[in-house]
């Protein structure tokens, strides 16, 4: 038996909804890939630790923390950053409530709630508080972030 | 940036996963399994762990299974715990794992990952402990099953290539009447300061702990004390206290003396909850 070889490895994946071939390093984080190779700077290094949420990106339509995942993870995903989202109705949210201070968090925040969209279009209260738990806004914004998130789920007449 | 080089590996079938490992070991690159890679990148990531080459197991099938086979609940190695508290096969496993991490991180921390980590906690062991699950390991020689009483005391115990392939359990233990408490030091995500799982069996309390002592752990001689009815319940919780296997945990979390006081609440809220049920 002979093992494939090591050095740079191909990732084949979609990103926003575009084919993308990238050559990475085995050890090369997805966060790096997105911003350093595809110039997708809209997903934050944050504290790169997992706990910030500042770098969230849907993978497959659920949130993921681009910080933590391989790039060579990625291969065959769908990768959905802001830059793909074009006038969601989370994005429309955030600016209505002004659900941000410095902005930097806010890309993690409203990825995060587009996972939720997808995995429970009629989530309830406690769900949204679960899902927001995984991002963290130094600003302290969240009583904005809550008020947008929630108008996103509140069923329109 | 993870500050060196390593080789990545996708095998698609367990006996290859196990045959790639022993090859690299050969090899002197100091393979590891990866699943959900949390851990494992934030290690690297800090230059704590320098593995040569990585084997991700989420490729093999048997890994990802969720599924009742007979009278058993059989749970793949690399099922996440967002996807296990959705289907919710194990209301005590799901309640466990809901409180591990945040919903986000949960898309990719696995149920293995979390029994084989090396960052203490390891909570999602505690439902597993109780049930009694068993474990199928695979290795170059194949797959075994064991009790998870052989292979996790303190931290999961394989031989060298090993990886664990699934967790099963009886279907008669997956609907048992049960507690899960968590507190923490400070708000809903993060840490256990004290952690209490416990399941009610033939009338008896089985509890497990995490957070409390330096590894989780389940206790005969602390259920034994629980479970002495002729006793009031404080004076049998003073006593489970005497019976915890190593020292009371002391860190940023919590320090020891802090920890026996939230631990005696716990056990005290778990107990009186089941003997009501």
């Amino acid at each position: 038996m002979t093992l494939p070889p090591p050095a740079m490895y191909p990732v084949a994946c979609e990103v926003n909804g575009e084919k993308r071939l990238v050559r990475v390093r085995a050890a090369d984080i997805l966060l790096s890939t997105l911003r350093d190779q595809l110039g997708l700077t809209g997903s934050k290094p944050g504290c790169e630790n997992g706990d910030c949420g500042a770098c969230t990106i849907l993978v497959d339509g659920l949130p993921v923390k681009s910080c933590l995942m391989l790039t060579v993870e990625a291969e065959g995903k769908q990768l959905t950053t802001i830059e793909g989202l074009k006038n969601s109705p989370v994005q429309h949210a955030f600016v209505r409530y002004q659900a941000f201070q410095c902005g930097y968090c806010t890309p993690g925040f409203i990825m995060n709630c587009e996972g939720l969209r997808n995995a429970h279009p009629h989530a309830d209260e406690e769900t949204i508080r679960v899902w927001l738990e995984s991002n963290i806004c130094r600003c302290t914004s969240y009583e904005e972030i809550q008020h947008a998130v929630r108008d996103v789920f509140t069923p329109k007449t | 940036m993870i500050p060196f080089d390593f080789d990545y590996y996708k095998p698609s079938s367990v006996p290859l996963a196990a045959e790639w490992f022993h090859l690299l070991q050969q090899q002197g690159k100091h393979p590891i399994y990866y699943a959900g890679g949390t851990e494992i990148v934030t290690w690297a990531r800090t230059n704590d762990i320098h593995p040569g080459a990585v084997i991700d197991l989420k490729s093999v099938p048997e890994c990802n299974v969720m599924e009742m086979q007979g009278d058993k609940l059989v749970i793949g190695s690399c099922v996440t715990l967002s996807a296990l508290t959705a289907a919710n096969p194990f209301p005590l496993l799901s309640e466990t794992a809901r409180g591990i991490a945040d919903q986000t991180a949960r898309n990719q921390i696995t149920l293995g990952g979390n029994i084989c980590g090396n960052i203490i906690y390891r909570e999602a062991v505690l439902p597993l402990l109780l049930a009694n699950s068993r474990i199928r390991i695979a290795g170059i020689e194949g797959i075994r099953e064991a009790s998870i009483h052989q292979v996790f005391s303190q931290k999961i115990r394989l031989e060298a290539g090993e990886f664990l392939v699934q967790i099963v359990t009886d279907r008669s233990d997956l609907s048992l009447p049960f507690v899960h408490i968590k507190k923490r030091q400070i708000g809903s995500v993060g840490y256990p300061l004290v952690t209490v799982a416990a399941l009610k069996k033939d009338e008896r309390i089985h509890t497990a702990y995490s957070g409390v002592c330096s590894f989780p752990f389940q206790s005969a001689a602390i259920d034994q004390v629980l479970n002495d009815t002729s006793l009031p319940l404080s004076a049998r919780i003073d006593q489970a206290v005497g019976q915890l296997p190593a020292p009371l945990l002391s860190n940023v979390e919590g320090s020891a003396a802090f920890r026996e006081f939230v631990l005696k609440q716990t056990m005290a809220e778990a107990v009186h909850t089941l003997e009501r049920r």
